[in-house]
């Protein structure tokens, strides 16, 4: 096994347990941290099942950030929602057969690439631009930013100009998964794209793109107004009164 | 007039430029162990005050989901920057909501997070140092704790928690603010934030009755401390002396004569203002709500109903039921607690008042959505009621009403500029200046539609408009309240004509 093929693999190992292990134990975080009071910015949804649509209107639509900035918003929106599509593209270099599905999605998946640039251009043009935002920015928005540009550009780049053996890589991914290790090709610019993917894997669970599970647990938005019929107590509040009485 | 410049009204409500440090400062002033002790806080500065500010930190991050998942999530978008009242007062870019809890997340990262730990410089993390303390303490008490860019915000990050949090962390190592920590000591004391004993509130209330019965000639009552009555009216004790407040007042007397409910106001729980939800202290806020409790069982009350007053309304309607429920001692009938305003729509609904709307014909209304009613809680049964209700009040007692622009009102309303424990005199520059949006609105009304009067349910509005709007050159008594204008519209029986 050559240098390379030992490095990326081992990488990916690595870049999938930090990943995995890091946002499940701040899901776990989450969940299990008490919301002591009902604080959901209202008017909010009187039923669980309001307040599900609530959140899922928040994750999907980005509706709070559309009353709120459109073109924010429109970035915003392009970015994620062609990341996405990306990304079930990317699921044929890990299954064979590949789906009926994933190959109907194809061409989606590699126009929408450059519909994920032009959103995050959009993003970083509005951090350098607006001084608002330019203020509020740390040296991290940026390579975010930055780092997703070199994932996009580099995957671009090898959909349309210069082509990697893909059949190869297919290969060495498919092997990897199960540890049984074919040589990686070493065109430079899939070796860049591959570890801009591990590193953002790896700085996943240690930085904003906690964004991702947090609007899930966001109190303001996922919390059902009832307050007057139903006592809403915290297991630790719950001890105050025992110390009353 | 002032020591500062009143902000001019902007030709069009852009964006405004930045101007670092322009609210740059002390902050109000820092209370003292007097104000602090009866709270359970430190009396001053501990000495290892850097240890235990973290210390809680940790605490609190253990105990409120709301501190963790915000601390984490913000992702810098600027969605928020443009939409805080003090922001667009004070053009200070620390008044961006993101920028005011960047100043405790910074913190947060350095001592809580690997990449805080090991690259600071790279994700804005720092030390808490003595700079930053003060930092904190300036610029959490530049926030009214309203709300609004929790609105706009795509994960409903919500900067009033994190002024809650940074002001119950200041408390906790003795460094908190004298304004609401002296009120609150007074109400464990006395019973009201005023410190106005029952005696000098039977005399007010007496007072007050004499006031109604001049005028209307029919005797309504404004009872303190009746027992077996039905209904204990909670209501801020500004109530019961200041203007406009005092007219709101008679008005609710008016309401519960007239639909002849037997009712009474507690000396003990002679206040519904809850300061302590402005320093973020779940224990004081508890403490305080427990005296309603225990009023109400002394008194042997079916109903709890609170009077105008916004905060209040947040902390009974979203709290009360938290910290002194459950209330299975009340009538099972009618929701616990009630506003005032969902008790009169009622009446209205059901024509149990008489109502002569020509009484208010001197005027034309809008209405000022407070802050905590708007985003903060609900009246009625529907989301939303918390909009509906106040105005379907107001129209079913005046003629002329007229709405503000449809981005200044319901959910997306300005705060009044004085609310979250800000409404004191060592911060008027500030008070004066996150005014201004509210202002322009209410400008823009008055001179498309000849708005006269802008009425409001909250004490704090109340008393802060009827202080700042003369700076932007309106008078004082162009502030009302909305039971004012029902006391003004309601046909008593017996009463003369």
């Amino acid at each position: 096994m050559d240098f390379l093929t030992t490095l990326f693999a081992a990488g990916f190992y690595l870049a999938t347990l930090i990943f995995v292990v890091g946002l499940l134990f701040k899901i776990i975080q989450y969940a299990s941290v008490p919301a002591p009071l009902k604080v959901p910015t209202m008017p909010a949804p009187l039923t669980t099942g309001g307040a599900t649509l609530r959140v899922l209107s928040e994750v999907v639509l980005f509706s709070s950030l559309f009353r709120s900035n459109k073109w924010i918003w429109l970035f915003g929106v392009l970015f994620h929602a062609a990341l996405l599509v990306v990304l079930l593209r990317h699921l044929r270099y890990f299954i064979d057969p590949v789906w009926m599905w994933v190959a109907l999605i194809q061409p989606f998946g590699k126009y929408g690439s450059f519909v994920m640039l032009i959103g995050l251009l959009g993003l970083l043009g509005r951090r350098i631009v607006v001084e608002r935002i330019r203020y509020i920015s740390n040296p991290s928005d940026y390579l975010m930013l930055v780092l997703l540009l070199v994932i996009g550009g580099s995957g671009t780049m090898m959909t349309f100009v210069v082509h990697t053996d893909i059949v190869q890589f297919k290969q060495f991914m498919l092997g990897v998964m199960v540890f049984d290790f074919k040589p990686i090709p070493t065109d430079p610019i899939l070796l860049v794209h591959l570890a801009a993917v591990m590193l953002l894997m790896i700085i996943f669970p240690f930085s904003k793109l906690l964004h991702a599970p947090g609007v899930f647990f966001s109190p303001s938005r996922n919390q059902v107004d009832n307050a007057r019929e139903k006592r809403h107590l915290a297991p630790w509040a719950a001890k105050l009164e025992t110390q009353d009485s | 007039m002032a020591d500062f410049d009143v902000p001019d009204f902007r030709p069009y409500p852009f964006v405004p430029e930045l101007k670092p440090d322009a609210m740059k400062g002390k902050g109000p002033f820092i209370a003292k162990p007097v104000h602090q002790e009866p709270l359970g806080f430190p009396g001053e500065l501990v000495d290892n005050w850097e240890e235990k500010a973290i210390e809680k930190m940790g605490d609190m991050l253990k105990k409120y989901r709301s501190f963790r998942v915000y601390l984490d999530t913000c992702v810098r978008c600027g969605a928020c920057t443009d939409k805080c009242h003090y922001f667009i007062g004070t053009n200070d870019p620390k008044n961006m909501p993101v920028a005011r809890q960047d100043l405790l997340r910074s913190v947060y990262r350095r001592y809580f997070t690997l990449a805080g730990k090991f690259f600071p410089k790279l994700v804005g993390a720092r030390d808490l140092t003595r700079d930053v303390l003060d930092e904190w303490y300036n610029y959490y008490h530049q926030c009214s704790q309203c709300r609004r860019c929790s609105v706009f915000c795509p994960y409903g990050i919500d900067t009033a928690d994190i002024s809650m949090a940074a002001r119950e962390i200041m408390d906790s190592i003795g460094h908190g603010q004298k304004y609401c920590n002296e009120i609150i000591a007074k109400v464990f004391k006395i019973g009201n934030n005023l410190g106005l004993p029952e005696r000098a509130l039977r005399d007010t209330l007496n007072g007050l009755e004499e006031d109604m019965e001049d005028d209307t000639g029919v005797a309504v009552k404004i009872p303190l401390d009746e027992k077996g009555v039905d209904v204990l009216l909670v209501t801020p004790s500004a109530d019961f002396f200041a203007e406009p407040h005092i007219d709101g007042l008679m008005g609710y007397a008016k309401v519960f004569h007239q639909a002849g409910i037997s009712w009474t106001v507690s000396s003990y729980a002679s206040e519904a203002a809850n300061f302590g939800l402005f320093i973020g202290s779940y224990e004081n806020m508890r403490n305080i709500s427990q005296r309603i409790r225990t009023a109400a069982l002394e008194l042997g009350v079916k109903r709890i109903i609170f009077g105008e007053c916004g905060h209040a309304w947040r902390v009974a309607y979203s709290y009360l039921n938290t910290f002194a429920g459950p209330f299975d001692f009340l009538d099972p009938k009618y929701p616990v607690p009630q506003h005032i305003c969902e008790f009169t729509y009622d009446l209205l609904q059901k024509n149990v008042l008489k109502i002569d709307k020509s009484a208010n014909d001197d005027m034309v209304l809008t209405f000022h959505d407070s802050c905590n009613v708007a985003r903060a809680t609900r009246m009625g049964n529907f989301p939303g009621g918390q909009f509906v209700i106040p105005r379907e009040v107001i129209k079913a007692v005046c003629n002329n009403y007229v709405d503000m622009p449809a981005d200044t009102i319901h959910d997306q309303t300005f705060c009044c500029g004085g609310g979250g424990g800000l409404l004191t005199d060592d911060l008027m520059e500030l008070r004066v200046k996150g005014a201004l949006p509210r202002m322009e609105a209410l400008k823009h009304v008055v001179e498309e539609h000849g708005v006269t009067h802008m009425a409001a349910i909250c004490a704090i509005c109340k008393s802060q408009f009827t202080k700042i709007i003369p700076y932007y050159g309106f008078q004082m008594d162009q502030i009302v309240s909305v039971h004012q204008l029902v006391s003004n519209a309601i046909v008593l029986d017996g009463g003369e004509v």
